[in-house]
């Protein structure tokens, strides 16, 4: 147990058992370079990254490498954070808004030992969250880099299927098959049916998929204080929103945007305004909405503990 | 003639890391004056905050322009590996020392690929904030000011109209000293 350096996450230490399997120096694994990827990679990645920044909501096409976990799992995320992280930064990884489920902690587990960062679950504590799904409560601020993991980076691929045509439809601006979807769907049920990975305008210039965050959440990403990336391992996209950048849900005058949300209060915490996880609680019906923001929830169960300890 | 070559990052990865962060901050706060924490030895004319974003960026997969003189170039394709290019219109990178080549000169991308396009890196004689351009655009919450002293005179203009020909266009990154600052496609820049 000496070898573990004493500021080290329990979880890690927990994980790692008595293996000595650290340089020793930053709780890093010996024989990986900073991050896992080679040097040659991050350089691809970190070029990639810095042209998505120029061109706000611009999927640029990169390298993906095979990660050791499946397509699916993060592999755009892990890649993209792999490329930014140092030793100086504080990580967050959230799943569905939650930092205790096998995605977020495998991954936060990863990056203290590839990178030997530190990790927290706090949104405030946090210099970089990747996210899976959810943006979190708290509201984000300068200096914070929030990394998405994107499953599908194409919002126009299940209206047209041809990559070189929809590359060309983004070189265009020509949207209009996505306002004729978007028409479609108020004809025929009163509303837009799209309730999560709901289609954004970046900048005022390209349409974007905000990966399958609800769009409850999709108000948060308009003018940002923090810094937007986003990772498809699969389908090799990376791209960007730069701080301060507008982002507009796509909608009618006569039928603005709404985001979506439950109709009831947090049971735990009692949120009026967090987005909400339905529970299933027994079988005979009975059920619950909760914080889906883990952080966020047990941040407002801390200030009032005299109510929950009845 | 041949002085002997001086060295690149002391700690290759951890600097090249901490570099890339100045940068992806410049690039994504365009005008906001970025300082760089690690930097290489360059030799003589190049800017040692120019040097050291072509040893975080560029590798044998991206050509690189440069007018810093052959000891620059010998160092560069030492530490970075990568090609020389023969015009500033066929680089990944280029890197103007004295006056920069004409926006419109370098690779501009295309409507559907515009991340191909060039990034520019001018080494200029001093950077400032709180004075000299209006900058507005993607990153800036309302303004920001930046001073830039020893750019060509005609350089708003061309400003003008690379940002016109938005998704294509040119990124540049101003150096000076160890400190630099960006201005993406993005940014309107007004006389201040």
């Amino acid at each position: 147990m000496s070898a573990v350096p004493a500021a080290r996450p329990a979880e890690d230490a927990a994980a790692e058992g008595g293996e000595d399997r650290s340089d020793g120096s930053a709780g890093r694994l010996a024989g990986y370079n900073l991050g896992y990827l080679d040097e040659n990679t991050k350089r691809m990645i970190r070029r990639t990254l810095l042209k998505a920044v120029a061109i706000p909501g611009h999927q640029v096409p990169f390298g993906s490498r095979e990660m050791p976990l499946p397509y699916g799992w993060g592999t755009g995320g892990i890649q993209v954070t792999a490329a930014v992280i140092g030793p100086e930064d504080r990580l967050k990884v959230i799943d569905q808004g939650a930092d205790d489920t096998t995605n977020a902690v495998s991954i936060r587990r990863f990056f203290a030992r590839v990178a030997g960062v530190a990790t927290t679950e706090r949104t405030r504590e946090a210099s970089i969250i990747q996210t899976r799904h959810r943006i979190p409560e708290t509201p984000l601020r300068e200096g914070q880099i929030i990394v998405y993991q994107v499953p599908m980076p194409e919002p126009l691929f299940r209206l047209e299927p041809r990559v070189a045509e929809t590359r060309r439809m983004h070189a265009l601006a020509d949207y209009g098959l996505m306002h004729v979807k978007l028409y479609e769907d108020i004809a025929r049920h009163g509303q837009v049916a799209i309730s999560y990975n709901y289609p954004v305008m970046v900048n005022g210039r390209y349409l974007m998929a905000p990966s399958p965050i609800p769009s409850f959440d999709n108000p948060k990403m308009d003018r940002m204080p923090a810094l937007q990336l986003f990772g498809a391992g699969r389908e090799k996209r990376i791209y960007a929103v730069p701080p301060y950048t507008a982002v507009k849900s796509l909608d009618f005058e006569d039928h603005p945007f709404q985001p979506v949300r439950a109709p009831a209060a947090c049971a735990l915490c009692g949120s009026q305004e967090s987005y909400l996880d339905e529970v299933v609680t027994d079988d005979r019906g009975g059920r619950i909405f909760v914080c889906s923001d883990t952080d966020y929830c047990h941040t407002r169960q801390a200030a009032q503990p005299r109510e929950a300890a009845e | 003639m041949n002085a002997p070559l001086t060295p690149g990052f002391a700690e290759p990865v951890l600097d090249a890391q901490r570099c890339f962060r100045a940068v992806l901050e410049a690039m994504a706060r365009p005008g906001r004056v970025q300082a760089l924490p690690a930097l290489p030895e360059a030799p003589a004319p190049l800017a040692p905050a120019a040097a050291a974003v072509l040893l975080t960026l560029a590798d044998a997969d991206t050509p690189v322009w440069l007018d810093a003189g052959e000891a620059a170039a010998a160092w560069l394709r030492f530490h970075a590996g990568c090609p020389i290019a023969a015009s500033a219109a066929e680089a990944t990178f280029a890197l103007a020392g004295g006056v920069p080549p004409a926006l419109r000169d370098l690779s501009q991308g295309t409507e559907e690929e515009p991340h191909r396009s060039a990034t520019l890196l001018v080494q200029v004689a001093a950077l400032a904030e709180g004075g000299g351009w209006r900058l507005t655009g993607p990153g800036i919450e309302r303004e920001h000011r930046l001073l830039a002293a020893g750019l060509p005179a005609g350089f708003e203009a061309e400003w003008a109209a690379n940002h016109a020909r938005f998704p294509r266009g040119v990124d540049v990154i101003l150096c000076a000293g160890d400190r630099l600052a960006a201005l993406p496609r993005t940014t309107r820049l007004e006389a201040g």
